[in-house]
């Protein structure tokens, strides 16, 4: 447009403006059913050739009601719906909630128990970020590290599947501790309670491979001049961006800002491990590639810490029947593979929440889209949207 | 024999050289590509190591329902696939396999070769229109942008082999890389162009070859993951199989080229003239096979480029190295 049609005075140096010729943008609706967008996400843009110019995002065809549905049901139910919340991390999404119900009703898990919340919380971090790493590099349009990062995350998946019997849903933590029987036997018996047998040697095998996979990750995609060219300055967010939209999680980490809940909140007794919270300071796509890869090594890490000096003692601590949690209100937050999640939880007293709000990671990830825009062209998009890694299922609820 | 029979055999031998190198090759892609990423790929169709699998999805697609999407411009629509595909066949035309093997030696054949390939960008140009889809559009115009950047580095790389080789016939090009460089007592010692000053051209003629053919790293006019499909989104059935076909007819084809003009086509050395009459056509599809390998080796291992970045490519160094190496060729046919 020039000054003329905005009724300002007209230039000499308009002129040159003026020739060239009115090509209007179009409007591109991408998605909901589009293979980057993670779901069912869709994307308005207005793209004028290959850049975009501007960009609203439309959430809420996964919408499934969690709020509402947890006001109808009590506390044990509860567990087993809220793990498809976000369902690249199911175990990690029940954590903070047994958390707030723990403090509710002030009964405090055995610390075996506490150990193996940790145990299965990073396996799940582990298994989410190498999710990351095999649809991220498939964006950009590689589909190997897809194959090799699906392929050493069954490693972790069969380990989760071992002690709870679940692969994505375990259903596996209870109010005061986590499920008595693991992989089969008897409930009365101390020896079955436990955690199936070679566990920690497992384990630790799944540590060593796991730390290869990274190394194979480095060799493969952290090097790569076409990955770096991809990644590198594009999709910038500000440590000033990350407050004002409440980013969290490694999205937070790679633009500078170094919160971790497992740092700043003793929902899981994260203190008596030693591990490092990675961080970057360019907020851009491959910073945060690169928060993510040296995250699984610090959770690979804290696994080998935790299975190594695993506490005895029971799975469970003494919980009544019926659980009644008085009333009260709490909201509990834990750190998720994508952020910090967290439940709000309003008790009336007896067997059923008053009302639960769920603070999800992606969210407030996702929110920030539109500011990221600003000049990216197309395959930037893809490359900003495969960066920020969001589950659909997290973001509508 | 009268033309007619004549011609009738060349354009079958023709067809069926493309149609069965092309499915070759497509194999080769479904299973190297399935080893390079720990899996097994097609092990059913066939009985052994799934060979049928190619076959198998050609007859599956051949079964679809031919589409044409509600305001499309529907006889561009149509003939798009046809436009791409006569531009990969045409390249056939003018490969000597062995000395006398050959379905029409041109004078000007490098220069054909060359200017028929560019076809297929037309192609899908065509289809990317005509589709009536935004994201086919994209795709398209993406295809021809690129064809601009990459056709311009791919003929200047032939401009020095042509300098160096004093023709623009192919068959001219692979004999002049039978003349000997040096000799070794009584043994005469050829070599292709790659190994005596076309390196470099040779570099540039591959990556230009890539850009063209539109595969990983500079797949940007298809680009699945932002333009779910590019400009075969609205393609099925018949029409969908021929741009897949021409994807790796094609592959074959600049394989082909790059083979005639860096690695000596069907001369081996150390063979004598006869030797070479026999088993020309064995050596010139190993090589052929051997740079398709590559092909199938950069598109398994990188991402892909942006549209800006290949363009930035092709004309801050490609044509700036292509344009020196025509005067560095030429410079020393000048001074030798």
């Amino acid at each position: 447009m020039t000054a003329a049609d905005q009724g300002g005075t007209v230039h000499i140096s308009d002129a040159a403006v003026s020739v060239e010729l009115d090509t209007p943008g179009m409007t591109l609706n991408i998605g909901p059913q589009h293979p980057s967008t993670h779901g069912v996400l869709r994307l308005v843009a207005r793209v004028d050739g290959e850049r975009v110019s501007s960009l609203e995002p439309v959430i809420g065809y996964m919408h499934r009601g969690y709020e509402k549905l947890v006001e109808v049901r009590n506390y044990a139910q509860i567990i087993t719906l809220i793990n498809r919340i976000d369902w690249t991390a199911g175990y990690a999404n029940e954590v903070p909630f047994v958390v707030a119900v723990e403090r509710l009703t002030d009964i405090e898990a055995p610390e075996r128990a506490q150990y193996i919340r940790v145990i299965l919380t990073e396996m799940t971090r582990v298994s989410a970020h190498l999710l990351f790493l095999s649809s991220f590099p498939l964006e950009l349009g590689a589909s190997t590290p897809l194959m090799y990062a699906v392929r050493d995350r069954e490693y972790v998946l069969e380990l989760i599947e071992g002690v709870t019997g679940g692969r994505f849903h375990p259903n596996f933590n209870r109010v005061g501790g986590v499920k008595p029987v693991a992989g089969g036997g008897s409930t009365t018996k101390k020896q079955s309670q436990d955690l199936p047998a070679g566990f920690i040697a497992a384990t630790n095998a799944m540590v060593e491979r796991l730390r290869g996979t990274c190394i194979t990750f480095d060799d493969l995609v952290s090097g790569n001049e076409v990955f770096l060219a991809r990644t590198k300055g594009v999709g910038f967010i500000t440590a000033e961006q990350v407050h004002q939209y409440g980013i969290s999680g490694p999205n937070a980490r790679a633009s500078g800002v170094g919160f971790d809940v497992r740092k700043h909140e003793n929902y899981l007794p994260y203190d008596k491990f030693d591990f490092v919270i990675p961080t970057e300071t360019d907020g851009d796509c491959y910073a945060r590639y690169a928060v993510r890869l040296a995250e699984i090594r610090e959770s690979l890490n804290i696994i080998e810490q935790a299975v190594n000096d695993l506490p005895g003692g029971p799975l469970r601590s003494k919980v009544p029947r019926i659980l009644k949690v008085p009333a009260g209100e709490i909201y509990v937050r834990g750190e998720n593979p994508k952020g910090e999640m967290g439940y709000y939880i309003v008790s009336e007293g007896g067997r059923i929440p008053y009302r639960v709000k769920i603070r999800t990671a992606s969210y407030s990830n996702l929110a920030v889209l539109p500011e990221l825009m600003d000049g990216a062209l197309m395959p930037d998009l893809v490359a900003i949207l495969g960066s920020l890694d969001f589950v659909l299922g997290d973001v509508d609820r | 024999m009268s033309f007619a029979v004549l011609l009738t055999i060349k354009v079958l031998a023709v067809l069926g050289l493309m149609i069965g190198g092309a499915l070759v090759v497509i194999f080769a892609e479904l299973k190297i590509g399935a080893h390079m990423q720990n899996r097994m790929g097609p092990y059913f169709a066939g009985g052994r190591f799934g060979w049928a699998q190619p076959l198998a999805d050609g007859l599956k697609f051949m079964q679809k329902e031919d589409l044409v999407p509600d305001g499309a411009d529907e006889r561009v629509y149509k003939l798009a696939p046809y436009v791409v595909l006569m531009g990969t066949v045409g390249v056939f035309v003018v490969l000597p396999l062995s000395p006398r093997f050959v379905a029409r030696d041109l004078d000007l054949g490098a220069f054909y070769a060359l200017a028929i390939s560019s076809l297929t960008t037309l192609g899908v140009l065509m289809a990317g229109w005509s589709s009536n889809n935004k994201y086919s559009l994209i795709g398209g115009l993406r295809a021809a942008a690129q064809l601009i950047a990459y056709e311009l580095p791919l003929v200047l790389a032939v401009v020095a082999v042509a300098i160096q080789a004093g023709t623009l016939s192919i068959s001219g090009i692979i004999e002049a890389q039978a003349v000997p460089v040096f000799t070794i007592g009584e043994l005469n010692v050829a070599l292709p162009y790659i190994l005596t000053g076309q390196i470099i051209g040779f570099a540039i003629f591959f990556i230009a070859s890539i850009a063209e053919l539109s595969r990983i790293p500079f797949d940007m006019p298809i680009a699945e993951s932002e333009l779910t499909m590019g400009f075969v989104t609205e393609y099925s059935s018949i029409r969908f199989t021929m741009f897949f076909l021409a994807e790796y007819a094609g592959m074959l084809s600049m394989s082909a080229l790059a083979t005639a003009f860096y690695l000596g086509g069907y001369q081996l050395p150390g063979l004598s003239s006869t030797a070479i009459e026999v088993l020309g056509p064995v050596i010139f599809i190993s090589k052929v096979f051997l740079l398709s390998f590559v092909f199938i080796w950069l598109r398994w291992t990188l991402p892909r480029f942006r549209e800006d970045q290949l363009q930035s490519l092709a004309w801050r160094w490609l044509i700036p190295a292509a344009l020196l190496n025509i005067a560095i060729t030429a410079t020393f046919k000048v001074v030798f």
